[in-house]
């Protein structure tokens, strides 16, 4: 059965890049390069939603692999699959790059061709790293969202692009190289760059499991390596901040997931790791400031991009926290608040763009009173914004509440932290929202600004309607993500092969 | 007289490549004299590039019937599949020069010259290849450095030309002074030329550690590493590389160093497998030398060629990481570099000269503002290889450095790798640089005049360029053909 769908993995990876190609190669107009790239993004979910549904959510495993040798003499192979969890992400992702994708056409772009497609090379390097099974393909598809990214945001962004874009590529880049570092040691000790000899064995060296450890902190980016964050997520166009935080920040906290967990931590084999045993201290009191710092942060900016860029710094560290409880509804919550948070992350950038078009400003002492004859907005803005803030019955309480929960039993004094930060986050969330919708109208909102339009509409109300149906039944991703086996976690060992 | 001197034989299909091309440039001479001038421009460079292309197709020949390596002429050139890549890869690089000097603003009198001297300077580097003893190396190594000096200095109204040319000569010939040197003394040590009966020689006589010996070998090293501008001898490299037309800048970069490196990795294994305790280290220091200077001068440039020179020494800081590793797999990872490098740095200076064309002045980072969105392809093409040079995926410059340190780490020198990526670190800013320049910043907001009208169509630019970036992204994919002839070329010249 996985052996019959392995090429469709494939086509999940590869889809992308072509439309890419033919946005760039074929002549087309002007007009056409946006519907054809939202075409390829659409048909994109359509693959994800076959595989997804393919997909046999039993024991732990990588299915629906591919595997080629790509050169064989350092033993590096094109080796990709889906694992339990990492098809949750892949889905989430492909999800907010079409509506990404869609915000762009409406937008209307400049220079479409090149935009859209980099946007379609960025959707396929992303799920590249969701689905890669060898290290150095990881490493590959890791670094090929970068630059994308430095594209995207260089040539499309606002007035500070050329300095927010320069820092973000000399911070990724000093950790992602210690990350390359680590993979030369560990593939060639092998012999193979294999992931599963990883995860079968293990390793021990702590300095190896740092070198992983420092790509994924910049890149998420946890306390104190997140000095790359504001500038981008201000000055890149809304779509691709919501990219940025909604999906490019999630394959970071995958890699913690996948390579710090399960492969340096041996979870689930009954052998715990030590690097991860070494490091997890240090990692969760980075999380828990960064959690409370960038709460705190998010509740003193001064503009619409600015909480959303801390919130998200903290609801990272929030993951990251679940993540290295390493118990199983750490984890749990960990994977939902992923999704959760990309999903939400994506509305709350689309938003605030929409919201930047009407006023020509993000700045919260020149907005308020937009809910005002917007019912449209208010309700999107509202309904997002307290999913943010993780209300009862949202799914990102149910998320939320599963990482606690899971830290908890792992130490109680994080789980406090989480708790305040949870207060925190009601505090800056209702904050934007009523300094967007409520109080006096702002100076920057004109009577003619209008309510959201039924482009704006179709683009963000899927995401909404994801987000509501995973607070309807969270149990979709909990359920089989790990696992069937509800009280350990199975380890991702018999999946070598 | 003649039938006198025992002659030794001949070999004529070993030799078919550098022939060729010795040919082709003939042929180019009586066509400066014999043709008339609206046609000699085409017709000379037609001649070049079938030569190149005949070298290449020859060569590739050479490699597929060269299993066994073995001395020829008397064991004075080696014909083995290492020589044959090296020569594929000199005759690709030329082949694509050819392209990107077609419209170069070469004067009439002089075009035909260019043309014959860029194909004989091609086979020197062929020549010195394959060589397997200290003279054939002078010989060659002299042969091809004379015609550089003189295609340095051919367009003499380019401003900085003469200075280039004779700068380059007379640093080169220091450096050709030192080989010289060093091979004397060699011989002075061993009583020997040829390179693996000097290995014999070292041992056989007890001479490891042996001090003129030793100094010999490091003069040697020095010499090769004026050639591959290797950083502390490098001192030519920006001015040279600026000053000279670009085309001949561009097969400078890929070629020289191409045959200076494989050379330099023959004479080390095969005469010197002894002395591999104290010369590793030695090209391990060469290698942190030009990662760090090449690196840190290429930070402040503005001028693009006088980057892409401190970045050809960077890079060759990355390919004697490969040298100094001295195993199988550190050779593997220098051949293989050399092809993505090859075409990243023709495609490069190509798209350099497109622009300077397009300008008539030298191109800075300020003046190739909004080149990614005026011509699309030169950008992209452009943009693709700084990310190659910056060692990215999608591109052979990724999987290129990703075996280099491999090989370092094969030996455990893992400091040698970690100073590779942090270099690698430090190289982003200027390659990015470009790219940041290109396309992310207008003409206008640079106070750039606009240049108003079509830029110049240059067909035969433009196929060296696409082919360039064909060789670049392709090496990617195909790592392990590429690999696998690699492996061939070492296994049937080198022993390690």
């Amino acid at each position: 059965m996985n052996q019959v769908h392995g090429w469709m993995t494939d086509v999940v990876i590869l889809l992308p890049l072509l439309g890419a190609l033919v946005v760039w190669l074929l002549p087309w107009p002007r007009r056409a390069a946006g519907p054809v790239a939202l075409a390829f993004a659409l048909a994109e979910v359509g693959f994800w939603i076959n595989s997804a549904s393919h997909f046999h959510f039993g024991g732990l495993t990588i299915a629906q692999q591919s595997k080629l040798t790509w050169f064989h003499d350092l033993g590096v192979s094109w080796h990709v699959g889906f694992t339990n969890f990492s098809i949750w992400l892949a889905g989430m992702a492909v999800v907010v790059m079409a509506a990404a994708i869609a915000y762009g056409m409406w937008a209307g772009r400049e220079r479409p061709r090149g935009y859209f497609g980099l946007m379609l090379f960025l959707t396929s390097a992303i799920v590249g790293v969701f689905t890669a099974q060898d290290l150095l393909l990881f490493y590959v598809f890791w670094e090929a969202m970068l630059i994308p990214l430095y594209v995207l945001v260089g040539v499309w962004g606002g007035p500070g692009r050329l300095g927010a874009t320069l820092k973000f590529v000399i911070y990724t880049m000093a950790g992602s190289l210690a990350m390359l570092a680590s993979i030369i040691v560990l593939g060639l000790e092998r012999g193979s760059f294999d992931i599963g000899a990883l995860l079968t064995n293990g390793n021990n060296s702590t300095w190896l499991f740092l070198g992983f450890a420092a790509a994924f902190a910049v890149k998420a980016p946890l306390f104190p390596l997140h000095g790359w964050l504001p500038d981008a997520y201000r000055e890149a166009p809304p779509e691709v901040s919501a990219v940025l935080s909604g999906v490019v920040s999630k394959a970071a906290t995958y890699g913690f997931l996948y390579f710090g967990l399960f492969g340096f931590g041996q979870l689930g084999t009954g052998r715990p790791g030590t690097p991860v045993a070494d490091l997890r201290t240090p990692i969760l009191v980075l999380a828990a400031i960064g959690l409370v710092y960038g709460s705190l942060l998010a509740f003193r900016a001064p503009d619409v991009r600015g909480v959303i860029a801390y919130s998200s710094l903290a609801q990272v560290s929030l993951i990251t926290i679940g993540l290295f409880a390493t118990n199983l509804s750490g984890l749990n919550g960990a994977l939902l608040q992923m999704v959760n948070h990309g999903l939400i992350s994506g509305l709350l950038f689309l938003l605030a763009g929409t919201i930047e078009r009407r006023t020509a400003s993000g700045r919260l002492d020149r907005l308020g009173g937009m809910a005002r004859g917007r019912p449209a907005l208010a309700t999107m803005l509202m309904a997002t914004g307290v999913i943010a803030l993780a209300v009862p019955g949202s799914t990102a309480f149910a998320g939320e509440f599963l990482i606690l929960a899971g830290v908890f039993n792992f130490a109680w004094g994080y789980a406090l932290v989480g708790t305040i930060a949870i207060v925190l986050a009601a505090m800056y969330m209702l904050r934007l929202i009523s300094a967007v919708l409520h109080r006096d109208v702002g100076p920057a909102v004109s009577a003619t600004a209008l309510d959201l339009r039924t482009a704006e509409l179709a683009i963000l109300v899927p995401l909404l309607a994801c987000l509501i149906a995973l607070s309807v039944w969270p149990a979709a991703i909990t359920d089989g993500a790990f696992g069937r086996d509800k009280t350990q976690i199975s380890g991702v060992g018999v999946l070598v092969r | 007289v003649i039938a006198a001197l025992a002659t030794p034989h001949v070999e004529w299909f070993a030799l078919a490549p550098a022939l060729i091309l010795l040919g082709v440039g003939g042929v180019c001479l009586l066509a400066a004299v014999l043709v008339p001038r609206p046609t000699r421009r085409p017709l000379s460079a037609w001649v070049c590039g079938l030569g190149y292309l005949g070298a290449l197709v020859v060569s590739a020949l050479l490699y597929d019937r060269s299993g066994d390596g073995h001395g020829v002429i008397a064991d004075a050139i080696r014909r083995d599949r290492y020589a044959a890549l090296a020569a594929i890869v000199v005759a690709g690089a030329g082949l694509l020069s050819v392209g990107v000097s077609y419209a170069q603003r070469v004067r009439d009198e002089h075009v035909a010259e260019f043309y014959a001297l860029l194909a004989a300077a091609g086979a020197g580097m062929i020549f010195l290849a394959a060589a397997n003893n200290l003279l054939v190396l002078f010989l060659s190594l002299e042969w091809f450095s004379l015609c550089l000096y003189v295609l340095c200095a051919i367009d003499y109204e380019l401003e900085g030309a003469l200075e280039a040319g004779l700068k380059y000569l007379i640093v080169g010939g220091f450096g050709s002074a030192f080989l010289l040197f060093g091979s004397a003394l060699v011989y002075g040590a061993t009583g020997e030329l040829q390179f693996d009966r000097i290995a014999g020689a070292i041992s056989s006589q007890g001479l490891v550690g042996d001090s003129l010996l030793l100094f010999g070998l490091a003069l040697v090293l020095v010499g090769l590493g004026y050639k591959a501008s290797a950083a502390p001898f490098h001192m030519w490299t920006p001015d040279v590389y600026e000053g000279a037309p670009t085309p001949v800048t561009a097969f400078m970069s890929a070629a020289t160093k191409t045959a200076a490196l494989v050379l330099a990795l023959r004479v080390l294994v095969t005469a010197f497998p002894n002395e591999a305790h104290l010369w590793a280290p030695a090209v391990a220091a060469l290698a942190i030398a030009s990662l760090v200077i090449g690196n840190l001068a290429a930070l402040g440039q503005r001028s693009i060629k006088r980057m892409l020179a401190y970045s050809s020494v960077s890079h060759a800081g990355f390919m004697l990481i490969g040298i100094a590793a001295n195993n199988a797999l550190g050779a593997r990872a220098v051949l293989y570099y050399l092809v993505p490098y090859s075409a990243m740095s023709i495609g490069s200076f190509a798209v350099v000269a497109a622009r300077e064309r397009e300008l008539r002045q030298p191109v800075t980072l300020d003046n190739i503002a909004g080149l990614g969105w005026e011509r699309p392809v030169l950008g992209a093409a452009m943009a693709t290889f700084m990310i190659g040079f910056a060692g990215l995926p999608p591109t052979g410059g990724f999987v290129g450095k990703f075996y280099v340190f491999a090989a370092a780490w094969d030996r455990r020198w893992i400091w040698l790798v970690v100073i590779g990526l942090v270099a690698t670190v430090v190289s982003l800013y200027y390659y990015l640089g470009v790219i940041r320049s290109m396309f992310m910043r207008m003409p206008a907001e640079v106070g750039l005049a606009p240049s108003g009208g079509q830029p110049p169509a240059e067909r035969a630019l433009s196929v060296s360029v696409v082919a360039a970036l064909v060789v670049t992204i392709g090496s990617f994919v195909a790592v392990q053909p590429l690999i696998d002839l690699a492996r061939h070329a070492v296994t049937s010249s080198l022993s390690f």
